[in-house]
């Protein structure tokens, strides 16, 4: 190599370096806020992490694509419903991408395997989906935020609807996970009836229930309890139809029948209940907004998934206008996060101390309305609900 | 003991549909000396065709037909551009080769039907229980599944037993050089058993659809299960086959359904509900081992080489 070329080089790098010194300080000024988002975008549930997406893109979109006055990267990645790569992306988008914040988790074992390189760095987070027992209990951290529940809340409320419909025996049946295990209890916890069965499948491989449905008949219980959430719904509750146990006994769901699954279940949900926090038709105004905007944008009826992640937007949108966009305010963006000021399309929101929030749970059930079928909402079967792990959780101050 | 029977419908049921699968995984094998891991892609074009001329024709039964036929000329497509270079070579390179055909599938359907999935929904007289004996009653649509399956098989015992194209089949299977010698178009001969094996996943496929519905992958799971039943039941064997099916059908359901019971005598409830699902399929690949130790050539080996 010449001299001369190794000093135009020389020249270049310098002239190089200088540029980023004077770049630096502009992009200090202009700061982005980067959000970390997992759900799973592949495999058989990818309509739900779809479903997630569209609805956090939506969120950005009524806030003008910027939250808390700062523009937004998201950088997307699927987990593909395995915890080992969960907390493989979890630890990618801390370390390499360096994000803000980390929003999504569908799953109750991918979110328990990642949270602990999200509590260690730091991160904010903001869970919309999973609702293991133990992030609400012992594992809760001042970093961690739930928009959705803890999972033993909805078959709480289905435990109860089942009381008010006198049932006296129930054979109760879910797939063998964290979350699954949370539902049975849950259920179990406020049915005052007898539990003459219980049954854990194999997660999520095991689509064949002929085994599980004929032990049921052979229970011969008053209802069946079922939790099977994604296209595991689908399948439990076809093949129930199937199995002739439709007019003998009923069904009572969580996370089983969803907007996601009704248009494939059509006549074979109809009928069947179940309970939600939120559901398309709560009359407030921003889930007006919400569901009538994502209807006309993606052509498909939003889910519960959806809802809870549209809220993380406004609830992380909140936080940074509290503190101004300065994300190294870390306590008072936390305690911002905590106020929950925001409108949620669920209507009031309020976060319990361990960052769950506190809220109504609805009867919803399968209605056919000419051609259509969409969920509706029945009753209000628990108003202001408080998980029973909140005693567990030890929120440093 | 009325619970007994059911389940035991069940296990029958079960081992039909992987019947379906390893018949046309065994003639593959055991006459090509292919191993085809795109045989559960065709078991999954036949749900999702099954689903599509459904919907289409408004008719359950003209969608399936109309699907095994558009399985059997898919299977003999791919034989003549794709499989046909694999003849010869080593298992490894049947193995990558048929393995990369199994993404481009998935993929395939990803771009055509789009990831969300289909159903294949039953006529409404079909969601209903049958009363098979005193006291035992069966969801209609499982009953069908087994019935059609025997018809299938019947059929497909017939067609090799007893006809012209059946004995080369036979003889491919004992003697491929001989059968080439003798001056049949061998060429000929394994497009249409492949096409054949491709029609049978096809309506392993498009029977499973309503009870799993029609997911991109779906073939993956069951193709492993698939592969078990052949080496138990002999390669290139439709009897050992059918008989291996059924074990295997029986010991997967039995164990789901009555280990699990059985082991929370002694650990706690969710381990055992792990253990017992998980033992089942461990005897399933134990009997496997020791099939391969004692009669590795299958419990029912095809004439041999």
């Amino acid at each position: 190599m010449s001299k001369i070329m190794k000093r135009t080089l020389l020249a270049g790098c310098a002239a190089a370096a200088l540029a980023a010194l004077a770049a630096a300080p502009a992009m200090a000024q202009q700061k982005t806020i980067k959000i970390g988002f997992i759900s799973t975008f592949s495999g058989p549930v990818a309509a739900i992490g779809n479903d997630m997406r569209q609805s956090f893109e939506l969120g950005l979109d009524h806030l003008g694509r910027k939250l808390g006055g700062l523009p937004v990267e998201v950088i997307y990645e699927d987990d593909q419903l395995k915890p080992e790569v969960g907390v493989q992306k979890t630890q990618k988008l801390i370390e390499s991408d360096k994000v803000d914040f980390v929003v999504g988790y569908i799953w109750s074992n991918v979110a328990l395997a990642s949270l602990k390189p999200l509590v260690d760095s730091k991160t904010f987070t903001i869970i919309t989906n999973a609702g293991a027992s133990q992030i609400s209990g012992e594992l809760c951290s001042p970093y961690v935020f739930t928009t959705s529940w803890n999972n033993d809340q909805t078959p709480q409320a289905v435990g109860l609807y089942m009381n008010q419909k006198n049932v006296k025996t129930a054979f109760l049946i879910g797939p063998n996970y964290a979350a699954g295990k949370d539902m049975l209890e849950g259920v179990a916890s406020t049915f005052k009836g007898q539990i003459i069965g219980r049954e854990l499948t194999l997660w999520p491989n095991q689509l064949d229930f002929s085994a599980e449905l004929s032990k049921a008949r052979a229970a011969k219980p008053e209802a069946i309890f079922a939790f099977y959430p994604g296209g595991a719904g689908i399948q439990f509750v076809t093949q129930y139809a199937q199995s002739g146990l439709k007019g003998q006994i009923p069904l009572y769901t969580a996370f089983t029948i969803d907007e996601l699954s009704l248009p494939r279940l059509k006549d074979l949900a109809v009928g069947i209940p179940g309970a939600q926090q939120w559901v398309n038709d709560l009359p407030n105004d921003a889930n007006k907004k919400y569901v009538a905007d994502y209807k006309a944008k993606y052509k498909s009826s939003p889910s519960f998934y959806g809802s809870q992640t549209y809220d993380a937007a406004a609830l992380i949108d909140s936080g940074l206008k509290a503190v101004k966009g300065d994300m190294s305010k870390k306590d008072e963006l936390r305690k911002a996060l905590e106020k929950a000021d925001f409108k949620s399309v669920r209507g009031n929101f309020k976060f319990g101390p361990n960052h769950i929030p506190i809220q109504n749970f609805y009867l919803q059930e399968a209605v056919k309305e000419g051609d259509d079928y969409r969920l509706k909402t029945v009753a209000t079967i628990v108003e202001n609900d408080q998980d029973k792990h909140v005693g567990k959780c030890k929120m440093p101050n | 003991m009325l619970y007994l029977i059911e389940q035991c419908l069940n296990g029958i049921q079960l081992g039909m549909l992987l019947f379906l699968l390893a018949a046309g995984l065994t003639l593959i094998f055991g006459i090509m000396d292919l191993v085809n891991l795109a045989h559960g892609s065709l078991y999954m074009i036949g749900a999702y065709f099954a689903a599509t001329f459904a919907a289409v024709t408004g008719s359950f039964v003209l969608g399936a037909i109309l699907a095994l036929v558009a399985t059997l000329v898919v299977g003999m497509a791919l034989e003549v551009i794709a499989i046909r270079r694999l003849y010869g070579r080593d298992h490894l390179d049947h193995v990558l080769g048929t393995f990369g055909l199994l993404l481009f599938f998935n993929e395939l359907v990803r771009l055509i039907w789009g990831p969300a999935g289909m159903t294949l929904p039953l006529p409404s007289e079909m969601l209903t229980a049958v009363q098979v004996l005193p006291g035992v009653y069966y969801p209609a649509y499982r009953l069908v599944i087994i019935v059609a399956t025997l018809v299938v098989a019947l059929l497909l015992y017939v067609l090799v037993m007893r006809t012209r194209v059946g004995m080369l089949i036979r003889a491919g299977a004992s003697n491929r050089e001989m059968v080439g010698a003798l001056g049949v178009n061998v060429k000929l001969l394994y497009t249409l058993v492949f096409g054949l094996g491709a029609a049978l996943a096809g309506f392993a496929g498009l029977m499973q659809a309503p009870i799993l519905t029609v997911q991109i992958g779906m073939g993956e799971n069951i193709l492993i299960l698939a592969f078990v039943v052949i080496i138990i039941g002999g390669i290139g064997s439709i009897r050992g086959a059918f008989v291996a099916a059924i074990i295997v059908g029986l010991i997967d359901t039995m164990g789901r359904a009555f280990l699990p019971d059985l082991v929370r005598q002694f650990v706690s409830y969710s381990a055992g509900s792990s253990l017992g699902p998980s033992l089942s399929s461990m005897i399933i690949y134990m009997l496997m081992a020791a099939v391969l130790v004692f009669r590795p050539e299958g419990l029912f080996p095809a004439s041999s080489k």
